[in-house]
């Protein structure tokens, strides 16, 4: 629905106050719960969300995921890029800068 | 309840994710569309206690419910509306209330508010006080304006429930507008579905495809304008789309409803197939009732289905359709959707579009809700 969004480094993004986003244990994964809806979220969208807290730039999300997952440093910036634009495409998150 | 074009993404991998407490069949509403029991004055009696609410919503934690709806009736008619989302927040759901505005002043949405109400889904009529009051049969149009203001300077997420038939459907434009200047986050434009007083009034609300078409039509064009300031939702019914709607996800897969006496339903017209019996969470554990009661085993998976089901290439997509639809057109619960076109009782369907739209048919009054039901 929105255009595609392409985050800047120093970018803050945070969840939407209209979703609740969580830990569940039932599911053993993080939910995206909203009006009418649910989403089970795999491991690293789950990783990526916790980091949108208004507080964390993009950058500084990076360095962290960096530490966690393997594979190339632009590899994971990529990743992170693409799904902070579809997180955002989705109304999940929006931003501070 | 996931509604039409409501997302799921989640497949309950068996676990009832959407609650629904019907916290009471009371309502000061007389909607002649009402998805309440006919005889709700009967079934309505002996509503659940808070500390019987408080258990279920317990106990549907513990079996994986994520979602909760607090509906009706009307259930701000409950004062213990405040202290059951306050147990349902602290317990993790996600807490949803369906209501008609009634009865939400300013201090019990701000103590909803405190309770931790995630959101509220206010239902209206029409963009025109007059047609709305007269379709509910109160004067509560300005009312319901006036709520929708106070929700949204809640700082809750705004639902707007718009239910549709053919009183209204030529008005989908307006509504649209009034949707935007009141700062909707979510429209529901609710094709209402016939059953209970709808059904008993199906030849007066049955709207026509005509109607369909043009309001899908404003639909688009509002989706286009509005981009991500308004998420509408919009399904042609399913008298009108030759298959039959994926009715709750399949019965018993991820919905649980329960009646304001304790009966576990499938779904909230459910208690219309009398060939069933619906036990309560009076008798029986809601682990039980979900797991094991014969009722909400009786369609699950797809042993049950009958021709053209059993061989439909389309059985996995949507379950045979609607079991309570089936029993109510065809007489068992067990048939093919009659909503499908390759139901052998499909003509069923398509003989109450026709009567509906007879010309020259003299129009009935509506039977508004009411305790003795004209039958």
């Amino acid at each position: 629905m929105t255009e595609a969004l392409h985050f800047q480094p120093q970018d803050r993004p945070f969840i939407n106050p209209l979703y609740l986003f969580r830990w569940e244990e039932s599911q053993d994964s993080y939910v995206m719960l909203y009006p009418e809806g649910v989403v089970k979220l795999n491991e690293t969208a789950g990783a990526i969300l916790r980091h949108c807290d208004g507080e964390t730039a993009v950058s500084a999300m990076i360095e962290e995921l960096r530490q966690v997952y393997s594979g190339g440093d632009e590899q994971v910036a990529a990743g992170v890029h693409h799904f902070l634009k579809v997180a955002h495409a989705k109304g999940w998150i929006r931003i501070k800068s | 309840m996931p509604k039409a074009g409501s997302e799921s993404s989640l497949d309950g991998q068996g676990k009832p994710l959407w609650l629904v407490l019907e916290l009471t069949y009371r309502c000061p509403l007389k909607c002649p569309w009402c998805s309440n029991p006919v005889d709700f004055g009967r079934a309505g009696a002996n509503e659940l206690t808070t500390d019987e609410w408080m258990r279920v919503m317990a106990e549907g934690r513990k079996l994986g419910a994520l979602q909760l709806g607090f509906t009706g009736g009307e259930p701000m008619l409950r004062p213990d509306l405040e202290e059951l989302v306050a147990e349902a927040s602290r317990l993790g759901y996600y807490t949803n209330l369906i209501t008609s505005g009634v009865g939400l002043n300013d201090g019990r949405l701000a103590a909803l508010k405190r309770a931790g109400l995630n959101q509220i889904q206010l239902s209206i009529q029409s963009a025109d006080r007059a047609l709305t009051d007269s379709l509910v049969g109160a004067r509560c149009h300005d009312l319901k304006i006036d709520v929708a203001r106070k929700i949204k300077a809640q700082g809750f997420p705004m639902v707007l429930n718009v239910p549709l038939f053919r009183h209204n459907a030529d008005q989908v434009e307006e509504i649209l507008d009034m949707a935007e200047g009141l700062g909707v986050d979510y429209l529901e434009l609710a094709n209402i579905q016939y059953y209970n007083w709808a059904l008993l009034n199906r030849t007066e609300l049955l709207p026509t495809l005509e109607q369909m078409r043009l309001a899908e039509q404003a639909v688009v064009a509002a989706r286009a304008r509005l981009g991500e300031r308004m998420t509408i939702y919009f399904v042609i019914p399913d008298y009108f789309e030759q298959r039959p709607k994926a009715c709750m996800n399949g019965w018993g897969a991820i919905h649980l409803t329960i009646a304001p006496d304790g009966a576990a339903l499938p779904c909230q017209e459910a208690r219309q197939i009398t060939s069933l019996e619906f036990p309560t969470v009076r008798e029986h554990s809601l682990k039980w009732l979900w797991e094991e009661s014969p009722t909400f085993n009786t369609f699950r998976g797809d042993t049950w289905m009958k021709a053209p089901c059993r061989n439909c290439d389309e059985k996995e997509r949507d379950f045979g359709g609607c079991r309570c639809q089936a029993f109510l057109l065809t007489g068992d619960a067990a048939n093919t959707d009659p909503a499908c076109a390759r139901s052998e009782h499909h003509h069923l369907i398509e003989e109450a579009i026709a009567e509906s739209g007879r010309h020259g048919r003299t129009a009935q009054p509506l039977v508004m809700r009411q305790t003795c039901a004209a039958k």
